[in-house]
């Protein structure tokens, strides 16, 4: 009987489970990484990015995106959408061509592959007669061509890759059909060209590698002309109106030729190299385009001078007698122009640029050319990204206070539209405003919309202005003097040099209903900051911690300390720092939490830890953690195998500021260094599996840096006696140590003037050593503590004082429960020595039922170093469910990882992506979108002047990425107290919840 | 590791019924004679003077383990009698679960307790070759890959080098990486139990119900390990095993000051520490202000954990019987 019961419990308790708990990878936000191709469909307004890794994503209006992965491991290398279709074309570097398309299924499209193709030669015939270099779809919509290695061109049937034999455009017709005059019958080399005729879609250019360009007539099957260009070709423009080809070559410079009239044989009208004189490099891109007055606009990558910016990325743009040379800060792969108008014929409107490390679109109707914020594909890793914190539910008035502030900031910004509008957004809106926060190793902390599918950026602060650091005046290199030539523009953000690594944010933390924020850093600063709307000139207090108490023996090997400005420094409206602590030693400040209520910071380091009153600016307790026999912890943060990164990137540093004062560009170092570093992490992750074998010895307090502060935390709870409960400070270390402190605030009118105390209460060894990773207090109830102002903001139930109280410490290992006050072991699950892994990320979540909007869980999110996620339950800490996530190998994507307060979290996939993904049944934030097939055919002879029905793509297109979230914002004014901690208001929205735009 | 050569005692046990012989000090076979042979190797490394009352119990239940306790000499003239759990008995590194496992595996439980010495033992990946009905299969396997001279494991002889190690506590190691077994075995190793298949296979135990069937050579045929597993209660059961839990912790509890406070105290004022369980020790001093030297001064005591909070004498697993 017994049992019987038991297993309907648990049969219950799985239900349950299911109804809270389901994990899913829903999104992808940033910008992907190794972009290695790129395309656009004017009729769907959508573009789309192939990457080295195989992936394929397409983006239309903002929250409209998609994503494929090609089973092959293979770069992608070219993507043609089929015009006025919804398919897609991609070629990869192993020859292989996929057909992809977007299916609508339930009232929202996928992206789907539907078909693979490579190319079979004769039998016998080499590799390259069948290597594909050059595609073309055709505007028919049902044909492929395809140009090989070999010089020959393959007629293919699409969708169904069906190879059409009898129409293949072979080397031998064309060399036949060219008079031998011509360069006495060389060899062509392979097809790098082919261009359709725009008013004769029956004629096809078919550009050869050595030069010679010759126009084909699909129906006769026969060259009616040919351009007798000599230089090696890199690529060829058929102007719209059809009469005229452009050619750009090798040597930097382009021809136009004249194909209208009967003569077989085109003659050139106009040769020019634009950066001429000394030799240049290739013009590997050309563009023309023309506007309903005036001259045309004028599209040219690449073709600088070889030796004095031959390291510089550049598309140049001339138009009448404006000429820029856009300098981007990597290597440009590939790039487009959207044009006005219904048929997408009109004037051009914007430049869309794809280079290795961003997206950039420019604004070409507005005076000045701007670039236009792009609503995703965001470089996140601006500068490298260093730490991240999340913050849900933020109030709107807090919200609205960092918008503002950041729309300052981006007042260079072109105020068009995003001109990317394919797609039809499906999804709801989201049911919250969510921050994430990353900290740069540029000293920056920016502010992200996580709210939705489309990461956006709010606000950026910088925190370098506090100090005093070497930055070189000379790196603004920005804008040309007057007269330069080549006209250089400095356009995008990627900019992955720190001046000063010791700038680096390691921790944040952020209170969202006071607005205070506190950041702390790689050389030991904390800093407290508050939301002013207006801009304000302060002089920055530094408080000096002296977190060695006086131990001896111990000699700092690390970096300095920051010097701090002493003279007053004006900071803009936004988060401005008031108060600051610096740790000595200046070591990496490890844990960090603020109670803005108590108005209290605390902070640890290997060292030890503090606790500082930003309201009387003063420290009120400085702890040394430190074991006495830890000399390794004195080393500075940099262990002999980092300071060989160090050194590189000093060497690299320095290579640039020559570089610098040659007034070159520095970008290509940017590859340089990444390449270094990749090559150099490899080693290290080789040196490090080179001792194939392990020790097996127990935890030592004398290991090294057991003394390291792993997590702070603040609680109101019963510390001493079981009567009253006081503030309270705990701290975990390294070594497995937990220590508690009981806070004396002296009361509210005297806040300002009697002191903040703190005295020691308890100390707690756990035998098994483990690393403290988390501590949380478990009131009456079972539930966490809330939030400091959590209560008194009305957006939770006020804790139960009654019952009570436990402490939950979290170790690497284990999780165990302590009574409170008198610390007695409860409960624990033991995690390590059941299945090996060791947790890596803690988090509390509120896990609320997809089913019922009244019942929901607190529990634990916890990564471990096995890259598996679970949830255990809380108070009985018991594993939940298990669901495997990121690779164990991909360490800094571990160590990358946040959750949120609802069950969803982000790791990083490469130093610009952030992966999201949930693990609640009812809060998922994923892209719903629609992308409808265009509805009117293409006419037979102008299709690129015709209109399309992408109407209901553009139903979005006039809105502003801006303006339409602080729509967002309004319409969730009312929503505020949703999804409280303790879940009882009920959610009256749908149970997958995703965003809008 | 082979057994003694010279018999040097006679144990009997009233209530087990069962006969224990003794042979060396160092080294000691135990016989069970009531519910089948069952050979046991207690290694201990106490000196030669210790008197042994060894037992040997065995039960097909597996509730309780068998366990070897040894009489510290030091605390003999203790001046009274307990009742209860005796603290003078230690459990003491041994093979467990002879009855219960293939005769080509070992169960080997190291035991430190307040010994000295380091575990001492370093693992490695390797490929382990087994026996399935399509021919030898080649897999990844974890293996013992060197000894520390002086540590437990080379001077009980219990773990060789190239020893292949099956399960960590009960848990089988298969399709765990290297990594992941080293912190199964940190996280056990105040009570490290390894399954292993001793590369010298010539020493193996010979069970009398099995001396017909196979000899002493037997195979391991099955990838995985087909015979029952440990006992629950000396696995590293997960949830809440606190009755067992062997590991106590540390607290150190102070009285802040009475408030309100007039004089604030220097944050770093040392810590008058009242241990909890700890303060008749009588090794503290005043000066302790820090967990490291109130814990390396525990760590030099033997028995501390028999002076701790809770549980301390309540040795995972372990019933001892008088």
């Amino acid at each position: 009987m017994k049992r019987f019961r038991r297993h309907g419990q648990e049969s219950q308790r799985e239900r349950i489970k299911q109804e809270l708990y389901g994990f899913n990878k829903t999104v992808e936000h940033g910008f992907p990484h190794q972009p290695s191709a790129l395309g656009f469909s004017p009729s769907l307004q959508l573009l789309a990015i192939g990457t080295r890794s195989g992936a394929i994503k397409l983006y239309g209006g903002p929250g409209v995106e998609f994503m494929g992965l090609h089973d092959e491991n293979a770069a992608v290398t070219q993507v043609h959408f089929l015009p006025h279709q919804v398919e897609l074309v991609t070629l990869l570097d192993d020859n292989s061509l996929h057909m992809w398309t977007l299916r609508a299924h339930h009232g929202v499209s996928e992206l789907l592959e539907i078909g693979r193709f490579t190319l079979t030669g004769p039998p016998g015939a080499p590799p390259s007669v069948t290597c594909v270099t050059a595609v073309l779809a055709h505007s028919s919509g049902d044909l492929l061509l395809l140009g090989t290695e070999g010089g020959h061109v393959f007629v293919v049937k699409v969708p169904g890759f069906r190879e059409l034999e009898e129409r293949n455009i072979s080397l031998e017709k064309v060399t036949n059909s060219v008079p031998e005059e011509y360069g006495g019958r060389r060899i062509l080399e392979h097809v790098e060209s082919l261009q359709e005729n725009p008013v004769n879609q029956r004629q096809v250019l078919i550009g050869y590698g050595r030069g010679l360009m010759v126009i084909w007539d699909l129906d006769s099957q026969s060259a009616i002309k040919h351009i007798p260009a000599t230089q090696q070709l890199e690529s060829v423009w058929w102007t719209e109106d059809g009469g005229h080809v452009l050619s750009s070559h090798s040597d930097g410079s382009y021809c136009r030729w004249k194909v209208a009239g009967d003569d077989p044989q085109s003659e050139q009208e106009k040769s020019e190299v634009p950066y001429g004189h000394f030799p240049c490099k290739a013009i590997s891109k050309i563009i023309q385009l023309p506007t309903e007055q005036g001259p045309p606009f004028l599209f040219l990558s690449g073709g600088m001078p070889r030796a004095s910016y031959g390291d510089r990325h550049c598309i140049s743009v001339i138009h009448s007698k404006t000429h820029v040379a856009l300098d981007f800060t990597s290597r440009i792969i590939d790039f487009f122009v959207i044009r006005d108008g219904p048929g997408h014929t009109g004037e051009p409107s914007a430049l869309v640029v794809l280079v290795e490390e961003e997206l950039v679109v420019i604004d070409l109707q507005t005076e000045g050319w701007p670039v236009i914020q792009t609503p995703y594909l965001v470089p996140l890793h601006c500068s490298a990204i260093t730490c991240s914190h999340h913050v849900s539910a933020i109030p709107l008035k807090l919200w609205e206070r960092v918008l503002s502030a950041g729309a300052l900031q981006n007042t260079h910004y072109s105020k068009k539209p995003w001109p990317m509008t394919g797609g039809q957004n499906l999804a709801p809106d989201p049911p919250q405003r969510d921050l994430l926060l990353t900290g740069h190793e540029d000293g920056t902390v920016r502010f992200w919309d996580a709210s939705g599918v489309c990461l956006y950026p709010m606000y950026k602060l910088s925190t370098a202005g506090v100090f005093l650091t070497d930055s070189d005046p000379n790196d603004n290199l920005n804008q040309g003097t007057e007269g330069e030539w080549p006209p250089f523009r400095k356009v995008g953000c990627f900019d992955p040099y720190s001046d000063d690594p010791r700038l680096g944010i390691q921790k944040i933390h952020l209170c969202k209903y006071s607005g205070y924020l506190t950041v702390a850093g790689t050389a030991g600063q904390i800093l407290v900051l508050e939301l002013n709307d207006e801009a304000a000139e302060q002089t920055v207090e530094a408080t000096v911690a002296d977190l060695l108490q006086g131990q001896e023996g111990f000699r700092w090997k690390g970096h300095t300390r920051l010097e701090v400005r002493e003279e007053p420094v004006t900071f803009p409206p936004g988060f401005q720092p008031f108060a600051l602590v610096q740790c000595q030693p200046p070591a990496v400040v490890t844990a960090l939490t603020l109670h803005s209520e108590w108005k209290l910071v605390t902070f640890g380091t290997s060292h030890g830890f503090g606790l500082y009153d930003y309201q009387q600016k003063n420290n009120v307790l400085v702890r040394c953690t430190l074991n006495p026999s830890d000399q390794l912890a004195m080393e500075g943060p940099l262990s002999r195998v980092k300071s060989i990164k160090k050194s590189l990137r000093q060497s690299f540093r320095r290579i640039r500021r020559s570089r610098v004062s040659l007034r070159k560009h520095h970008v290509n170092n940017a590859a340089k260094l990444q390449q270094a570093n990749a090559r150099l992490e490899a080693e290290l992750a080789e040196m490090e599996l080179a001792p194939v074998q392990r020790k097996i010895e127990p935890r030592s307090p004398d290991d090294s840096f057991t003394g390291l502060v792993r997590t702070l935390y603040f609680a109101d709870t019963f510390l001493s006696d079981s009567s009253h409960n006081t503030p309270s400070l705990w701290a975990g270390t390294n070594g497995g140590s937990v220590f508690a402190y009981q806070l004396r605030l002296p009361p509210v009118e005297c806040r300002g003037e009697d002191p903040v105390t703190a005295h020691p209460a308890k100390e707690i060894q756990l035998m098994h050593r483990a690393p403290v990773v988390g501590i949380l207090v478990l009131d009456g109830h079972g539930s966490p503590l809330p939030e400091p102002l959590e209560v008194a903001h009305d957006l939770a139930r006020s804790p139960d004082m009654q019952g009570s109280h436990s402490l939950l410490v979290i170790s690497e290992e284990q999780f165990k429960v302590f009574t409170l006050p008198k610390v007695s072991a409860k409960m624990k699950l033991k995690l390590t020595a059941i299945d090996g892994s060791r947790v890596r990320r803690v988090g509390v979540a509120w896990f609320g039922s997809n089913r019922t909007d009244d019942y929901g869980e607190s529990g634990l999110t916890v990564l471990t170093n096995q890259g598996d996620l679970h949830v255990v339950s809380l108070p009985g800490v018991k594993l939940q469910v298990q669901y495997p996530c990121i690779r164990r190998e991909d360490v800094s994507g571990i160590a990358s990882c946040v959750f949120t307060k609802h069950g969803q979290g982000f790791y990083l996939i490469s130093p610009s992506e952030f992966e999201r993904f949930s693990l609640s049944a009812r809060c998922v934030v994923e892209p719903r979108s629609l992308v409808e097939v265009p509805s009117q055919t293409p006419s037979a002879t102008l299709p690129r002047a015709l209109p399309d029905g992408a109407s209901v793509e553009r139903r979005n297109s006039t809105r502003d990425g801006v303006a339409v979230l602080q729509e967002i914002q309004k319409s969730l004014e009312v929503d505020q107290t949703t999804f409280l901690e303790n879940g009882t208001s009920a959610l009256a929205r749908g149970k997958v919840l995703s965003n809008g735009d | 590791t082979r057994p003694a050569q010279h018999k040097s005692g006679l144990l009997y046990s009233p209530e087990c019924n069962r006969v224990s012989y003794k042979f060396s000090p160092v080294k000691s076979l135990f016989w069970s004679g009531e519910k089948g042979f069952h050979l046991l190797f207690l290694l201990s490394c106490v000196s030669e003077e210790v008197d042994y009352s060894s037992y040997g119990t065995h039960s097909l239940t597996r509730k309780k383990k068998a366990v070897v306790a040894l009489r510290n000499d030091v605390n003999r003239k203790r001046p009274h009698i307990r009742i209860g759990m005796p603290q003078d008995f230690r459990p003491v590194s041994s093979i467990i679960d002879v009855d219960i496992l293939p005769e080509s595996h070992r169960r080997v439980r190291l035991y430190r307790h307040g010994s000295d010495k380091p575990l001492g033992f370093y693992i490695r990946d390797g490929t382990s070759v087994r026996v399935t009905p399509h021919g030898l299969e080649k897999v990844p396997g974890i293996f013992i890959s060197r000894m520390v001279p002086g540590g437990l494991a080379e001077s009980t002889g219990l773990l060789a080098v190239n020893d292949e190690v099956l399960e960590v506590n009960g848990i089988e190691v298969t399709g765990k990486t290297l990594d992941q077994v080293t912190d199964m075995m940190i996280a056990n190793s105040h009570n490290l139990i390894v399954t292993v298949k001793p590369v010298n296979q010539r020493n193996n135990v010979v069970r009398a119900s099995r001396i017909s069937g196979s000899s002493g050579q037997s195979s391991d045929s099955s990838g995985s390990t087909g015979y029952p597993s440990l006992s629950t209660t000396a696995m590293a059961t997960g949830a809440d095993e606190l009755e067992s839990d062997e590991e106590s912790d540390i607290v150190i509890e102070s009285t802040p000051p009475p408030a309100p406070v007039e004089h604030p105290s220097p944050p770093t004022r040392p810590l008058s520490p009242s241990l909890n369980g700890l303060s008749h020790h009588g090794t503290l001093r005043e000066s302790n202000d820090s967990l490291h030297k109130i814990l390396s001064t525990m760590r030099t005591d033997p028995r501390h954990s028999l002076a701790l909070p809770r549980g301390g004498v309540e040795e995972d697993g372990t019933v001892i019987t008088l």
